[in-house]
């Protein structure tokens, strides 16, 4: 950093810089910029190689359509107004919008409990505990889906045998109204303890005397909690919600697993990002579904940019 | 495309483990007698330019999920030295998906290529990447076939691929468990309607056999039976979808009446779900194709030596009548440098008689070629699984009813994807099957012109 502010600085404010003569200095200050350029070199590389390339390539995809007889023609913003009209598209981003309302808070909602649970020093077994509840993040989704999906059975699940035993029947898992709630199960079951991690983290960093001062003033344990520890942590929180905005909106693992046990609950367009699969792979429309991803991206940065604006003003007010 | 519907392919996957215990035979070269004799036809190749590209140093790359496939590939390298040839196995689904990609890239494409009946149709339409093999076969080919097996790979103008194996329908059923229930093996649909309603009445917990929401294949197979011909293509930009005709419909509402008065189950099929149920007999039966006996030995283990394969049930009592679920064929791409030999490679396995034999007793691929079909080390096979009965002859005799002249679309992916949104989910809801099916139509009529097809 200091060589980028030296160039600026009089050379006489620098001993050190001062009685050296000027090109040898340029030529240390090169090997420095160089070193610094060959540093951040292999991220742009691939930053460009795997991002930056594959996006301008999906949006020019975007911007024709390819068809089986006909072949490719250029169809401009077609492949986009078709798609802020398609109701199949439209009912996966609303699916996600509920899913989001509904699944964020909880999970966000128990993240917090346990961060402040374990933060509070009053838990036994704190790092048992603690471990415990991350564990799952570390178990792939992949994994995790296939293990749900045994337990959910409706034939052998475990929770139907009970079901079954009780004269109840089968829970309804995989009902249309069912699965939602599912998911959102298995989604919570995953990132809990991921989010719990985060809070944590943020709460360790919190310093200590605001809590001794806290005490001295009289505050509650709880009191402490709610006005001390919360706002100190709204940085992470406003983080865990941005992700799981982003998490929920591209939702895919989970779905396309469960796909194969109710095939008929989940269709082809369930969420946004399964029915960009579908359309690429399926009805073989690259470019229809390039411009589903593109919108489903703008989708997914108008709310994440909401959720920020909206975190801001909070604590403008306040 | 975990939730595709049930093939062929996942059937060869899950039974891999299986058949891979089937000993390897050194091969000790093949007789010269395969050679295709010299044609004066102005189109076919002739002799001596086979002979020349069989016995130039070339290697030829061959893609296909088919367990073992090698050692019916060295018998081919056995007789041509010259020739080697790379397998790859990509596995189920991403088999097509990296062959569309390979070809539009044009680079990295397999020479020779499986590919499935149904699919042979996604790779003729447009510009074509499938070569027309007719100049390199014997004209004779053509006889070593029954006329509907020809007809699923010589149309439009072109043999698209060799066939390597099909899937004739018959009945698998439960001999003790329906002559518990004290039903004969119904002949017709209509007994087998009464069969269901018997047998559910019966055994409250289980099913003569289950009507699976996302088996778009068994349900276009029975379409077959019934002598609907819902899907053709003209090879170049017109095609017929005619799903919803009043044959169509029947079929339609044959299951989903069973389905909606509850005396068929109608549970997703390919699941663990449904393997469990099968072994532990919740179905009495099930419609399946000629590699089905394989697939539940290896599924239902436990279960050996209660099973019975006998025809489908028929719509017309007087006639029998098969459908075909499933088969596949050995293609050429026109990417392919080295068309001559490629297509040799397609031809030897698929016809030679030791090769063509190997896949039917070592793979259990069911044979496509007469002289196959009617060896007796196939058809005398016992099977103890089938309380020692001749499995294959029984589906040797049943290929000998398939009817013929079964076409298809360009797009079956979507088709049967799109079953289990429409007639599928009928089925899953219990709503009317008709209506669904008439769904599914419109879906693929208006997919079909989406992608600029005139439908007639």
């Amino acid at each position: 950093m200091s060589t980028t502010v030296g160039s600026a600085r009089p050379a006489a404010s620098d001993a050190s810089t001062a009685i050296r003569p000027r090109p040898r200095l340029t030529a240390a200050k090169k090997r420095q910029y160089g070193a610094a350029y060959a540093l951040v070199l292999p991220f742009f590389i691939i930053f460009i190689a795997m991002m930056i390339v594959p996006l301008v390539y999906a949006g020019y995809l975007s911007v024709f359509t390819t068809k089986l007889i006909g072949g490719t023609s250029f169809a401009g913003l077609e492949n986009y107004a078709k798609a802020i009209t398609d109701p199949l598209f439209l009912t996966g981003v609303l699916r996600m919008a509920v899913f989001l309302v509904i699944q964020v808070p909880i999970m966000i909602g128990l993240a917090l409990f346990f961060a402040l649970a374990l933060d509070s020093g009053m838990m036994k077994l704190a790092r048992f505990t603690r471990l415990s509840i991350f564990v799952p993040y570390a178990v792939p989704g992949v994994v995790a889906t296939l293990m749900w999906g045994y337990l959910y059975g409706p034939d052998f699940g475990p929770f139907a045998q009970i079901g079954t035993a009780l004269g109840l029947g089968p829970p309804p898992f995989f009902t249309p109204t069912g699965m939602l709630f599912s998911i959102m199960n298995i989604v919570n079951w995953e990132f809990i303890g991921y989010n719990m991690i985060v809070l944590f983290a943020a709460l360790r960093s919190i310093a200590p005397e605001l809590y001794e001062a806290a005490r001295v003033d009289g505050a509650s344990e709880k009191r402490i909690a709610w006005s001390i520890k919360i706002p100190g942590i709204r940085a992470g929180l406003l983080l865990t919600v941005i992700f799981s905005v982003i998490g929920t909106f591209q939702l895919f693992t989970e779905p396309q697993l469960l796909r194969t046990l109710a095939p008929t609950v989940i269709g082809t367009a369930y969420t946004p990002n399964l029915y960009a699969y579908n359309v690429a792979f399926v009805n073989q429309d690259a470019n229809y579904a390039a411009a589903l991803a593109f919108l489903l991206g703008v989708v997914i940065m108008i709310i994440s940019y909401l959720v920020q604006l909206g975190a801001q003003r909070k604590e403008r007010r306040s | 495309m975990s939730s595709a519907p049930f093939t062929r392919r996942k059937f060869l996957l899950s039974t891999a483990a299986a058949t891979s215990s089937a000993m390897f035979l050194a091969a000790c070269g093949g007789g010269g007698e395969e050679a295709p004799p010299a044609q004066s036809s102005a189109s076919a190749i002739p002799q001596s330019e086979i002979d020349k590209a069989m016995d130039t140093e070339t290697t030829l790359t061959f893609w296909t999920w088919v367990p073992d496939i090698k050692n019916e590939v060295k018998l081919f390298t056995d007789k041509y030295p010259k020739i080697k040839v790379d397998l790859l196995n990509l596995g189920g689904g991403a088999h097509y998906q990296k062959m569309r990609t390979a070809i539009q890239s044009r680079q990295g494409a397999p020479d020779v290529t499986q590919v499935e009946f149904q699919y042979i149709n996604s790779f003729t339409v447009g510009e074509g990447s499938l070569l027309d093999l007719t100049p390199y076969a014997p004209p004779t080919l053509k006889d070593s076939y029954a006329d509907w097996i020809w007809s699923q790979v010589n149309f439009n103008g072109g043999l698209w691929g060799i066939p390597q194996d099909s899937g004739p329908m018959g009945l698998l059923y439960r001999e003790d468990l329906l002559s518990d229930a004290g039903i004969e093996v119904p002949k017709t649909w209509d007994d087998y309607a009464a069969a269901a309603e018997t047998y559910h009445s019966k055994n409250p917990k289980s099913y003569l056999t289950n009507v699976a929401p996302n088996s778009g294949g068994q349900f276009v197979a029975y379409l077959w039976q019934a002598g609907v011909r819902p899907f053709s293509f003209d090879g170049k930009e017109t095609v017929k979808v005619d799903l919803a005709n009043e044959e169509a419909k029947k079929v339609a509402k044959f299951w989903g009446d069973m389905v909606t008065a509850g005396t068929l189950s109608n549970k997703p099929d390919g699941n663990d779900a449904w393997y469990q149920a099968v072994a532990n007999g919740t179905y009495a039966s099930w419609p399946a194709a000629a590699w089905g006996p394989v697939f539940l030995q290896g599924t239902a283990a436990k279960t050996s030596g209660k099973w019975r394969t006998a025809d489908l049930p028929q719509w017309d009592a007087s006639t029998v009548v098969a459908g075909n679920w499933g088969g596949s064929t050995d293609a050429v791409l026109k990417l392919s440098k080295n068309p001559i030999a490629a297509a040799q490679l397609a031809l030897f396995i698929n016809t030679n008689k030791e090769s063509a034999l190997k896949f039917a007793n070592e793979q259990f691929l069911f044979p496509v070629l007469n002289e196959i079909l009617t060896d007796p080390t196939f058809l005398n096979k016992e099977f103890k699984f089938y309380g020692g009965q001749k499995v294959n002859e029984k589906f040797a005799q049943i290929s000998e009813t398939v009817s013929p002249d079964f076409g298809w679309l360009p797009f079956m992916d979507y088709v049967y994807t799109n079953f289990q949104e429409t007639l599928g989910k009928a089925f899953a809801d219990k709503t009317d099957a008709v209506a669904g099916l008439q769904a599914w139509q419109d879906a693929c009529v208006k997919y079909a012109k989406d992608q600029g097809f005139t439908v007639t």
